[in-house]
């Protein structure tokens, strides 16, 4: 499979045209907006948090397939997990996309899809957009979040 | 049909392109296809060795040495100067004050020309298709001064409207700053009209010309402007240097800019007397190496003549215009009467930096994202554009392989 191919998988391109928890959520008790000014791709992550626990996630907002696809699969994957259950996927996830070789795989699941970011070192920031918004929603900053 | 042959005689692109190292080379196992030319130009060969010769042998400091080496060093300077207020028609040599570039001209007018005189209820009049360069600057002005940053809008081409722009010229103006060519859009704004009328009340002009003075023939005295800018970079020379055009007389009145040595006459610990222009506005040893280079360049693109460049370069334009336009799903933003060739469009199915990733595996360099003009990106309701900003060494196959590129972002995202 070529580079490019790598990076647009199936899933991702799935993703992208159709994103899931995509939706405001009326239940959520935190929000928090995410901004990559050097591309203009913005989102908004909303949280129903409980206990520590993530009870539900949703986003909503505008940018590439990458990280549209990344924030879309985020939201599955970090549903039901307690707080540092989500910040310990980050960091899985956030090694992989970098090309650090150990990362837990196990943990990563249906997300090495996006492996093929780590060829593409100038999308990391695409494909972590979601996911550092959702970090700044769990430490409760009510500001935007900006990739710079 | 006629047309292509009468330029391909007058520039032979094949020959020149042999001129540019740097377009030579393979991206990703392709031909290296560089449309990002509105970002920054590649370089002749003849500017790198000039870089070249004056590190190996030239180098000396300016304007105070009196050895062999400092006074080429000065001549060669001096005679940069020249060969720029000749390219854009000054009238005279010291009307032309070396910078880093666009960004730090439009910083040296607004401080220097503005924050001294510019009051509280003030106008500075730009319009809605600038570059942040000039945009910041300005809000910057007004924020010490009191004065407002007035913004005259464009219609969806993309051109400034005429009416829109009148209504806001007024007596309270105190300057207009306009970019010569969107960087973002491509148009190609009416300055002398724009000057005509900005003079009829006595209010200065300032032409942004990053993207104006590599493409089309630039005459600062036909134009009648007051201050002009451009950078080396995007024309074909060294980064980090630029020029500032200002008639003498307002040079001459404004005060300096920065501060240090060589933008003296006299200093004692009581009273400081100012060089003239231009070394008022050229404190500390300058970028040598930049302006000779700068130098080298200009001659360059003289060579080739700027008419040439400017009717080969359209043709390019319309050739791409007509490619891209019968792509399916592909939106141009920025359609002015008047353009240059730059083309920015959004595609239906893939975000701009997807475009942008996939024509680099392909080879082709592109620029995708906001182009530094977020107000522009806003007023067409887009996030971002994919742009591709061509110069006289890239070709119709080039634009072929944009093409090939685009349909393959567009088997990917169907």
């Amino acid at each position: 499979m070529s580079e490019i191919n790598e990076l647009y998988q199936e899933m991702i391109l799935d993703h992208t045209k159709s994103p899931r928890n995509y939706k405001a959520l009326p239940t959520s008790n935190r929000r928090m907006e995410g901004y990559n000014p050097l591309c203009g791709d913005r989102y908004t992550v909303y949280l129903d948090l409980a206990d520590d626990v993530i009870r539900d996630i949703s986003f909503q907002g505008s940018g590439c397939a990458i990280s549209k696809s990344s924030a879309s699969m985020m939201t599955q994957a970090v549903k039901g997990k307690t707080t540092e259950e989500a910040r310990r996927l980050f960091q899985e996830f956030h090694k992989m996309i970098t090309g650090v070789t150990e990362y837990n795989k196990n943990l990563i699941g249906k997300l090495t899809v996006f492996q093929g970011v780590s060829e593409f070192p100038v999308r990391v920031k695409c494909a972590t957009l979601g996911w550092h918004t959702l970090a700044a929603a769990l430490t409760g900053n009510e500001k935007t979040v900006s990739t710079e | 049909m006629t047309m292509q042959r009468d330029t391909k005689e007058r520039l032979d692109v094949a020959k020149i392109r042999l001129d540019f190292p740097a377009l030579a080379q393979e991206v990703h196992g392709h031909a290296l296809v560089y449309l990002d030319n509105a970002a920054t130009a590649q370089k002749p060969q003849c500017v790198i060795d000039t870089l070249n010769r004056y590190y190996s042998l030239e180098n000396a400091n300016i304007h105070r040495g009196i050895h062999y080496l400092s006074q080429q060093a000065t001549d060669a300077y001096d005679e940069a100067r020249e060969k720029i207020a000749r390219f854009l028609g000054a009238r005279e040599a010291r009307e032309i004050i070396f910078v880093r570039g666009t960004t730090e001209a439009v910083n040296l007018v607004a401080q220097s020309y503005g924050r001294p005189s510019f009051r509280p209820g003030d106008e500075i009049l730009i319009t809605a298709m600038e570059h942040h360069s000039n945009i910041v600057p300005w809000q910057m002005l007004a924020e010490q001064t009191g004065a407002r940053v007035v913004i005259a809008p464009i219609d969806d081409r993309g051109e400034l409207i005429w009416s829109e722009f009148e209504k806001r010229l007024g007596k309270k103006t105190k300057i207009v700053s306009l970019a010569h060519i969107s960087n973002a859009l491509g148009t190609i704004n009416p300055v002398t009209k724009i000057i005509q009328a900005a003079h009829a009340l006595g209010v200065p002009v300032l032409v942004d010309g990053a993207q104006s003075a590599p493409h089309i023939r630039v005459n600062v005295q036909e134009m009648d402007c007051d201050f002009f800018a451009f950078s080396g970079h995007k024309l074909y020379g060294p980064t980090g240097i630029g020029a500032l055009y200002g008639k003498a007389a307002l040079l001459e009145a404004m005060p300096p800019y920065q501060s240090g040595g060589d933008m003296i006459s006299a200093v004692t610990f009581e009273k400081t007397v100012y060089n003239k222009i231009p070394f008022k506005f050229e404190a500390g040893t300058p970028h040598i190496a930049g302006v000779i280079g700068l130098g080298a360049a200009v001659d360059y693109v003289s060579r080739l003549g700027l008419e040439a460049i400017a009717q080969y370069e359209h043709e390019l334009l319309e050739y791409g215009t007509k490619k891209l336009e019968a792509i399916d799903g592909l939106r141009f933003i920025g359609t002015a009467r008047e353009k240059s060739a730059i083309l920015s469009f959004v595609l239906a199915s893939a975000h701009p930096h997807d475009i942008g990733t996939i024509l680099d595996q392909e080879g082709v360099a592109i620029r995708a994202g906001h182009h530094c003009a977020m107000p522009v990106m806003e007023r067409f309701g887009v996030p971002a554009t994919a742009r591709a900003s061509f110069a006289f060494y890239n070709t119709k196959e080039e634009i072929d392989a944009l093409v090939r590129g685009i349909y393959k972002v567009k088997e990917i995202f169907q």
